[in-house]
């Protein structure tokens, strides 16, 4: 068996019992990577000997001493490239860390390489990256998801221990459920976002995609936490995320929201879905239909109240500071006109369009006011369920992933495999994604995942409910065969 | 909500990207069906509904005016596209 099939708090047993030391760890990582990612490009680079200089003096008896976490590059890692997958920022250098990263470092760990994504965490497949799509380990002509869908492959194809993603609207919980691994979208301000380049910025988290629950657990107890670097950052204690993992799913009320189990939903991912949750209820949780009324009009806001905040966030890429910068211009406004149309790709540009467009003189109440007020009544109807129901569970995903390239053409399909997932940016709670069975399709086997939403700053109650069903279960532990 | 026309031209002046004729029209149909999809949004009953803007109410957040580090001069400039005496260099804006 190789090192690299292990879970984090798996490598970090044998790193505390000096079994194996962190070069050894860096080392096979870095293996695995040359043999697999020709086949998944989950990784945009990595630098194996920074990561070996760092392993030489990482101490083994930090909680996550030695251990290597993959990065989405979108987030700032000090001296390391952060492109976002995007050309405009192709030869960017981030002068600073995180403060996610700093705390990872002051823990122990080694931050290791840069996981592809959809340009700007704009899309739900990594097709949009400006460096070529990643593959999903379990059907390489399908995508991951997305868009941490480089963080979800590498986790997936044992390319990586643990890693970090980013979700707006389901970009760490969409690729954990089509890879197959456990990805967990903390509440809004749980987590510190300072050094994390803005997409939408009353709706981005940053939070772990990992192997199983109890890593995910493992890498919230370091990164959460109120942050003078970010004023969204809530000033909340955080409580032993792994400490309080073995509470069990006995009398916890479970929602189940209908709206959810709907038409075009897949089959097999519904039979899943419903099978995993009689599962909790046979470990002694009881089962309650709910209902989230505005369920149906949260895509609309999504894409509304989204592209609105991308445009403003984005229009920080000018040229002058950082970034691409074209060559030949006639002026200022060609100067920002050209730069922005060589450096961004499509869907980028879809996106500040239609945000633009709706912030604009005439259309702003119509559109973004509007958005704004549904959003208050989604949130409301989480507020409503979560006073009969202590977490909801629903598929994260309505179908396994799907073919590269089979949504490319058309936005409005590829902004639908986020419909389960985006309404919980939105109401600002914590949601999760653990991995639940298998669809088989074209005679693959492709990942389906269970996701569990919790109420704001419960991220506690999700990864007890996540742990009790996983530990019950094996589906985490199945491993792709990865081939052409 | 208006069924008016997306300008794509007009839209993608404002946010300063030039755009080819081929992205203008792509982008016109592919978005035209996304409008649609959030005319649904006129469905909903809004009349007394305060528009959110963020999911938690937290507000002023301060911290003790004490000076810190920021970055460096060469560090701030090191990912500029043209540089020159310590400055980033722009384009020229007035005549």
């Amino acid at each position: 068996m190789e090192i690299t099939s292990l879970a984090a708090h798996e490598i970090l047993n044998l790193l505390r019992s000096r079994k194996v030391s962190p070069e050894e760890v860096v080392t096979a990582l870095s293996r695995r990577i040359e043999r697999v990612d020709p086949l998944v490009h989950a990784y945009l680079s990595h630098d194996l000997e920074r990561a070996l200089a760092d392993a030489s003096s990482a101490d083994v008896s930090l909680p996550l001493g030695g251990l290597p976490i993959s990065i989405k590059d979108i987030i700032s890692v000090k001296g390391h490239p952060c492109s976002c997958a995007s050309k405009i920022l192709e030869n960017y250098i981030a002068p600073y860390d995180a403060t996610v990263v700093s705390r990872l470092r002051a823990a122990g760990a080694i931050p290791f390489g840069r996981l592809n994504m959809d340009e700007f965490a704009m899309g739900s497949s990594t097709e949009n990256s400006a460096f070529g799509p990643s593959k999903n380990p379990w059907d390489i002509t399908r995508t991951p998801g997305g868009s941490s869908g480089g963080s979800a492959a590498a986790v997936a194809a044992d390319e990586a221990f643990a890693a970090l993603g980013s979700d707006t609207g389901g970009s760490i919980r969409q690729p954990a459920a089509l890879c197959g691994c456990v990805g967990l979208k903390p509440t809004y301000g749980r987590v510190s976002r300072y050094g994390l380049v803005a997409f939408a910025s009353s709706l981005d988290q940053i939070g772990p995609l990992t192997k199983d629950v109890e890593d995910a657990a493992l890498l919230m107890d370091i990164i959460a936490g109120v942050d003078v670097n970010d004023s969204t950052s809530l000033p909340e204690p955080v409580t032993g995320f792994s400490a309080n993992l073995r509470k069990g799913v006995k009398d916890l009320k479970i929602g189940l929201p209908k709206e959810y189990f709907i038409d075009g939903l897949d089959p097999e991912v519904e039979k899943a879905v419903r099978t995993a949750v009689e599962h909790l209820e046979g470990l002694g949780a009881e089962l309650r239909e709910i209902s989230l009324p505005h369920t149906d009009y949260a895509l609309s806001t999504y894409y509304v109240i989204a592209p609105a905040e991308a445009s403003a966030n984005l229009a920080r890429f000018d040229g002058v500071r950082y970034g691409y910068r074209a060559s030949e211009s006639d002026g200022l406004i060609d100067h920002y006109g050209r730069t922005r149309e060589e450096g961004f790709g499509a869907e980028v540009k879809r996106r500040i369009i239609l945000g633009t467009y709706v912030l604009s003189s005439g259309y702003y109440d119509a559109y973004y006011l509007r958005a704004q007020k549904v959003r208050s009544l989604i949130r409301k109807d989480f507020a409503d369920a979560f006073e009969k129901v202590d977490v909801i569970a629903c598929p994260t995903s309505p179908t396994p992933a799907f073919g590269l390239g089979e949504r490319t053409n058309d936005p409005l399909s590829m902004y639908l495999a986020d419909i389960f997932t985006l309404a919980a940016n939105m109401a600002g709670i914590c949601g999760i994604s653990i991995p639940c069975g298998f669809a088989e399709q074209t005679g693959k086997r492709l990942p389906v995942g269970l996701q569990i939403l919790g109420k704001e700053l419960d991220e506690s109650t999700i990864l007890q409910a996540s742990y009790a069903y996983e530990q019950s279960t094996d589906w985490h532990k199945a491993k792709p065969t990865i081939s052409v | 909500m208006s069924s008016t026309k997306l300008e794509v031209e007009y839209v993608a002046e404002l946010a300063r990207i030039k755009l080819t004729p081929e992205e203008v029209n792509t982008f016109r149909s592919q978005l035209e069906i996304v409008l649609q999809h959030v005319e649904r949004l006129n469905q909903v009953d809004v009349s007394n509904v305060e528009p959110m803007a963020h999911s938690f109410p937290i507000y002023n957040v301060f911290r003790n005016d004490e000076p810190r580090n920021g970055l460096d001069n060469e560090s701030a400039l090191a990912n500029a596209p043209r540089r020159a005496q310590g400055l980033f260099m722009v384009t020229k804006v007035v005549e």
